[in-house]
């Protein structure tokens, strides 16, 4: 499968199949076979958007909540992370190395919205052992992308030699 | 007793030296007024990278400025820079230089070309340089009493230089070739084989080459031939390299000269008087671009290889012929289709069009004809730009 391809759309899911031609030099029917396979096979899981809501002036609470979990015979960590990452108010689970087991990652309208489905969910299951949640007060960059400050440019002259 | 008259404006310029009136000032600094003022304008006219410096740089300066590094270096530059500008051009190029003796960290190729020119031509030597040529190759030679003089070249070989056209201008006076490729303004390459042909006519004439080679990294689907890796060639060879096209690091103000060491201390000797050294700052960033190795180099240059085939491929779908640049990030198109002359279109494509570029006539005769587009830019701007130029060129064809 060409990466050059995959690469492409993932700085810019919007770019055509013929820019990816002109861009990579490969031929627009092998771009475009490239893209199908990838779609069927899951390579490429989804096409979307980082939006910054809070240039909206859109409340959105997101909370990254430490998670430790007591294993559980033969399934390990997967039983338990399912059970956890099928909540649509879960938007990452990660196993992680450390002090605690899963950073889960939840958002809510409001910040009781996303506390409440700690007390009441999370901390309910019968393998968790316990939960520290951190509120994101502000997010600088996300996905490689700076959303605020730190991104400026310095400009260049409009000519050189 | 009347009083004696001010310096007036007339008086202060018969006051310049002959050797500086003579030189011409760049011929954009009309296109700057223009464009400096307009709204909406996109430019293909600039000459360096629209990345900044790779973070790991910056934060190299950054700390040195914190540890107190804020002083003076030895005048040949930090040790450590040149023990890494040793294994670099090593490991790269199989050539082995000095760091000693050899090697010599200038402010900017810009400063190396000076000391270069200044440090080998007596009055009258003359320089033998292809056309179209790097604005400064000229003014160089003539500040350090030299002769220029272009050889023509030609879009049929791609711009490249042909040994056998140096060797028919070459006189008793012939001191030096002066080359840069990968080439500002054509985008051109040259391969080893043909860069070997010219090593031959500097042996058989007994001539140094003064070889720029600031776009050495900056090849795409090509191999970058360093002159002094030709055989024999060290010994008569003043490479120049730098850091502002390949780290972008043009405002640094870094680079170096490398060369046998009877020329690396002529050199040393102008640098000592007339700049001391390099900054410390950007000598211990461009310390930390070496140590740290290669994936951000490739990163960018896998990026302007892409905005290379968008443009040029625009270019020619747009009816204004260009042979394919396989470096630097320029793209040299012939505009005969339109009837104008070189600075007519950018003119005229700056005024109706709002899309800036440096006419061909500025780097040179053989440029007459031909306009120079830097892809260096973002890649909806290299669109844009595409789009304008292709109704401009639809109008005057
Ligand atoms: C061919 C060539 N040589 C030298 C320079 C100047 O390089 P530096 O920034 O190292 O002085 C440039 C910059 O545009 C260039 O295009």
């Amino acid at each position: 499968m060409n990466k050059e391809v995959l690469k492409a759309l993932e700085r810019d899911a919007r770019t055509t199949p013929e820019q990816i031609a002109t861009q990579t030099g490969i031929s627009m029917e092998e771009v475009e076979k490239t893209i199908e396979k990838a779609e069927r096979d899951r390579v490429i899981v989804k096409y979307k958007t980082i939006v910054n809501w809070e240039r909206l002036g859109e409340e959105q609470v997101q909370a990254l909540i430490e998670v430790k979990i007591q294993p559980q015979r033969n399934v390990g960590f997967d039983a338990i992370a399912e059970r956890i990452y099928r909540f649509p108010e879960v938007r990452s689970v990660y196993l992680v190395s450390g002090t605690y087991d899963l950073a889960v990652f939840v958002v809510g309208k409001t910040m009781q919205e996303a506390a409440a489905f700690v007390w009441q969910k999370l901390a309910t299951l019968e393998s968790v052992q316990g939960t520290v949640t951190h509120f994101l007060l502000k997010r600088y960059k996300e996905d490689g992308e700076i959303l605020e400050g730190g991104g400026e440019k310095g400009r260049r002259q409009p000519l050189t030699l | 007793m009347s009083p004696r008259p001010g310096l007036n404006s007339k008086r202060a310029r018969s006051l310049i030296s002959k050797r500086v009136e003579g030189i011409s000032p760049s011929g954009i600094r009309k296109f700057f007024d223009i464009l400096s003022t307009m709204e909406g304008a996109i430019s293909l006219g600039v000459g360096e990278p629209d990345f900044v410096t790779p973070w790991h740089v910056s934060e190299a300066g950054i700390y040195s400025i914190e540890k107190g590094y804020t002083m003076y270096t030895s005048n040949k530059g930090l040790l450590e820079l040149r023990q890494e500008l040793t294994r670099y051009l090593y490991t790269r190029y199989g050539v082995e230089y000095d760091p000693e003796t050899e090697l010599l960290v200038t402010v900017g190729v810009s400063e190396g070309l000076d000391l270069a020119m200044r440090s080998i031509i007596n009055p009258k030597d003359e320089v033998l340089s292809p056309d179209p040529t790097y604005v400064s190759y000229g003014p160089c030679t003539v500040l350090a009493e030299g002769v220029f003089i272009p050889i023509p070249t030609t879009v049929e070989n791609d711009f490249k230089v042909k040994a056998a056209d140096i060797e028919k201008r070459i006189t008793p006076r012939t001191k030096a070739i002066l080359l840069g490729y990968p080439n500002n303004p054509t985008g051109a390459v040259m391969e080893r084989n043909e860069l070997a042909e010219v090593a031959e006519v500097a042996r058989r004439h007994d001539l140094l080459v003064v070889s720029d080679e600031i776009y050495d990294r900056l090849v795409y689907g090509v191999k970058h031939t360093c002159f002094a890796s030709l055989p024999e060639m060290k010994e008569r060879t003043v490479l120049l390299g730098g850091f502002s096209k390949a780290y972008a690091m043009t405002g640094w103000r870094v680079g170096y000269a490398a060369a046998r060491h009877e020329i690396i201390e002529a050199m040393t000797k102008v640098h000592q008087y007339t700049m001391l050294c390099a900054p410390i700052v950007a000598q211990m960033a461009a310390t930390e671009a070496l140590r740290a190795g290669d994936a951000v180099v490739k990163e960018m240059v896998a990026d302007y290889d892409r905005r290379r085939r968008v443009m040029l491929k625009g270019l020619n779908d747009i009816g204004l012929a260009c042979f394919e640049p396989k470096g630097a990030f320029y793209c040299f198109p012939s505009v005969k289709v339109t009837g104008l002359s070189s600075e007519e279109f950018a003119e005229q494509l700056l005024v109706e069009e709002k899309v800036a570029v440096v006419p061909g006539s500025a780097f040179g005769e053989c440029g007459e004809g031909y306009v120079r587009c830097c892809y260096a830019t973002a890649l909806s701007d290299i669109e844009e730009a595409l789009r304008r130029m292709g109704r401009f060129v639809e109008r005057h064809s």
